[in-house]
């Protein structure tokens, strides 16, 4: 966090462990510098000091609770994770249902409709039944791949979906690569450098592009790349005509992935080096690194061998969960980028508005976020043998 | 403080005036020493505040783009932005003198616009973060004090907010309510305050364990007095600071949903002004003037809250400040 504010005014650098939550805040699903969200639930947990009331003082919420094996911590991850899956399902279906106007009414405003048609499209979509028949036909439905029928596509919202599933993951998942990568590298050469000119440096950019609104970003680079110095195509995945697994499509491919690609990276990284620094500053004061330097290491090894893996550890959690935020990002890029992916479906779902994409698109990006959620719950676990230990 | 008064006061009358007056202490008024203390504090603060180039910096950026969001209505009466009025004015005119930040595809000057744009994203973004702070708040002390069932259910709520991005939820929310600004307020302030209940929880329990929550227990104090008169005020810093943090957020979180379609189209707002900037496709179109200047907006506001928040969390947190 040390930008140009802290010249001459702090001899000694803010060690701003804490500091990571400070310029990121949670729209943006800041870094926490507490990694595991491993939160002991009263229920769950060891007796938590009775009622609470006098709970220790070593009473942690990310301190996970000591005594518990792997299956239980994993059971109680699962639960948890189910429970989230339980309540957006349920949200996906209520919050649909609170819409003031009626979709079938918006369909026939566009053109002319007898009354014997409008019930028949009332029926066609289910909306003529008890909420709680619909409630039902919702939830098998979800459970047998049926997310209904789109109102603007005439299309089967699973195929939909299905059909654009792919280039989001291809988007977000290079997105993330390099986010993480970009973020690690240099974070810890920030907090290794700290209060160096490229540290400065490092770190304001990081809050600029924190700053900024993504498709704003996305915008500006389409701007300049796409439109002024039409070095990129400004949309979509492929151009048309073109065989996808040739080469020259794979080329083309890479083409129109560079600035979706870098306006998510762009976005995103701050978080995970201001938590790479954050972790790695806190490393930075152990005695294993005075060992590692008094036995002749360079301090190139010394970082790289001892300090950096060690700081990794917290890290990686924290970039497991933010996750999240990236794929959500993905709408407003896929917007601006016209890029055929969820987030694509989910801003024409919104101007339809065509319900049963919205909740299909919904439901499909909840449900990825909350996998990946609980994966980087137990590979936490895995990694850090402290935590496996416990 | 009351007792010292009194005290003071009873010792003041004694018999032997003449010694009592070089022997006593010096009359102490409680009252007066707290002002004294808190004037202090605030008069540390404040240079350790008036320090901070960048917050400085900030403060001032702040204070112009509200002076500009109040005025708007005396500086660019409503007219200018009304279309049907706007007849001789060019289209698409590149920023000059005449028109200093350029104009929009319907003849509108965006200096303009965006004056009124300030209005309403600085207001959504403060509204929202205030309703955000109060259920983060609420919530994290509920989780952070009460046990059991209710506890852990508290906890459960909060951790499926953390989970699902709050993007997410809010472009459903404000998709199925009433297109509006108070529904964008409503979509950003009820989706955001999961990190802010999770501050206030982790506070919360280290301050339970506090003597002081103790001594007021064993006295008698109940759920409501120790929640309300001990462990607000002890995270009420915390929180205060975490707040002007947010608003940055949620101004951007305004402008994504508003570039999304589902703000109040007929209120400017710097999202809003995007949006019809990406619908006539100005970014590949060459009129640059119309997606940078309310952006620049957007960064220079969003910038300003961040620096001032974190000079207050610097003052609040010592540890951040050095080690």
């Amino acid at each position: 966090m040390a930008l140009a504010d802290d010249g001459p005014r702090h001899p000694n650098p803010p060690d701003d462990v804490p500091c990571t939550t400070c310029f990121l805040s949670e729209t943006r699903s800041f870094p926490v510098t507490t990694p595991t969200h491993d939160l002991p639930t009263p229920a769950g947990g060891p007796d938590p000091g009775g009622s609470g009331i006098s709970g220790g003082p070593g009473r942690d919420m990310d301190e996970p609770p000591k005594g518990a094996s792997f299956v239980s911590y994993l059971l109680r991850k699962l639960g948890g994770a189910l429970t989230s899956m339980i309540l957006v399902i349920v949200l996906g279906f209520f919050a649909f249902r609170m819409l003031p106007g009626d979709p079938v009414l918006k369909i026939a405003k566009e053109r002319p409709m007898s009354p014997a048609q409008i019930a028949e499209l009332r029926s066609q979509y289910g909306l003529d039944k008890p909420v709680i028949v619909q409630f039902w036909d919702y939830l098998v439905g979800i459970f047998t791949g049926d997310f209904g029928e789109s109102y603007v596509y005439r299309k089967p919202v699973a195929a939909l979906i299905g059909e654009y599933l792919g280039p989001t993951l291809l988007l977000t998942a290079t997105a993330a690569v390099i986010a993480i990568g970009l973020g690690l590298w240099l974070g810890q050469l920030s907090a290794w450098r700290r209060n160096s000119l490229f540290d400065k440096i490092a770190s304001s950019t990081s809050l600029v592009f924190w700053s900024v609104p993504t498709f704003w970003l996305g915008l500006i680079l389409l701007m300049i790349f796409g439109g002024t110095l039409q070095w990129l195509p400004t949309g979509g995945m492929i151009t048309p005509g073109l065989d996808p697994w040739s080469l020259a499509g794979i080329v083309d491919i890479i083409k129109h992935l560079i600035l979706p690609v870098i306006t998510m990276v762009a976005v995103v990284y701050a978080q995970f080096l201001m938590v790479m620094r954050a972790s790695l500053i806190e490393e930075m004061s152990e005695d294993y690194l005075t060992t590692a330097r008094a036995k002749g290491l360079t301090e190139d090894e010394v970082r790289r061998k001892h300090a950096v893996p060690n700081a990794l550890l917290p890290t990686v959690t924290v970039v497991f969960m933010h996750i999240g935020g990236l794929i959500a990002g993905a709408v407003t890029v896929e917007a601006v980028f016209s890029w055929p992916g969820l987030g694509k479906l989910t801003f024409e779902a919104i101007s339809g508005p065509d319900l049963p994409l919205l909740q299909g698109t919904f439901v499909v990006f909840s449900a990825i976020i909350i996998v990946m959620n609980l994966a980087a719950d137990i590979v936490y676990r895995f990694l850090d043998p402290r935590v496996r230990r416990a | 403080m009351p007792e010292n008064d009194t005290t003071a006061e009873a010792n003041a009358p004694e018999p032997n005036p003449r010694t009592s007056s070089a022997t006593q202490p010096p009359v102490i008024d409680g009252a007066k020493l707290v002002r004294e203390r808190r004037l202090n504090n605030a008069k540390k603060n404040w240079s350790l505040f008036r320090s901070d180039i960048p917050a400085m910096v900030g403060s001032i950026v702040l204070v112009f783009f509200i002076l500009i969001a109040i005025f708007a209505p005396f500086i660019a009466p409503a007219s200018m932005l009304d279309v049907t009025k706007q007849l001789d004015v060019p289209r698409y005119a590149p920023p000059s003198l005449a028109h200093p930040l350029g104009t929009d595809d319907l003849g509108r000057e965006l200096w303009v616009r965006i004056l009124w744009g300030a209005r309403v994203s600085i207001l959504v973004g403060v509204a929202a973060t205030v309703m955000s702070m109060v259920i983060g708040t609420v919530m994290g002390l509920a989780a952070g004090h009460f046990s059991g069932l209710f506890g852990a259910i508290v906890m459960r709520i909060i951790d499926f907010f953390i989970v699902l991005p709050s993007l997410l939820l809010a472009i459903v929310l404000s998709s199925v309510l009433e297109r509006g600004v108070f529904t964008i307020v409503i979509a950003i302030g009820l989706t955001s305050w999961a990190s802010t209940a999770r501050i206030v929880r982790s506070q919360t329990l280290s301050v339970e364990s506090r003597l002081y929550i103790e001594r007021a227990r064993i006295l008698g104090a109940g759920h409501s007095h120790i929640l309300f008169k001990h462990m607000l005020p002890a995270v009420m810093p915390l929180v205060l600071a975490n707040t002007t943090l947010t608003v940055g957020s949620a101004i951007i979180a305004e402008s994504t949903l508003s570039f999304l379609g589902l703000g109040d189209t007929s209120k400017e707002s710097w999202g809003t002004i995007l949006k019809n900037s990406m619908d006539i496709s100005a970014a590949t179109s060459g009129y640059w003037w119309y997606v940078l200047t309310p952006g620049i907006a957007i960064l220079l506001v969003v910038l300003a809250f961040t620096m001032v928040g974190r000079a207050f969390e610097a003052i609040i947190n010592p540890a951040l400040r050095s080690r």
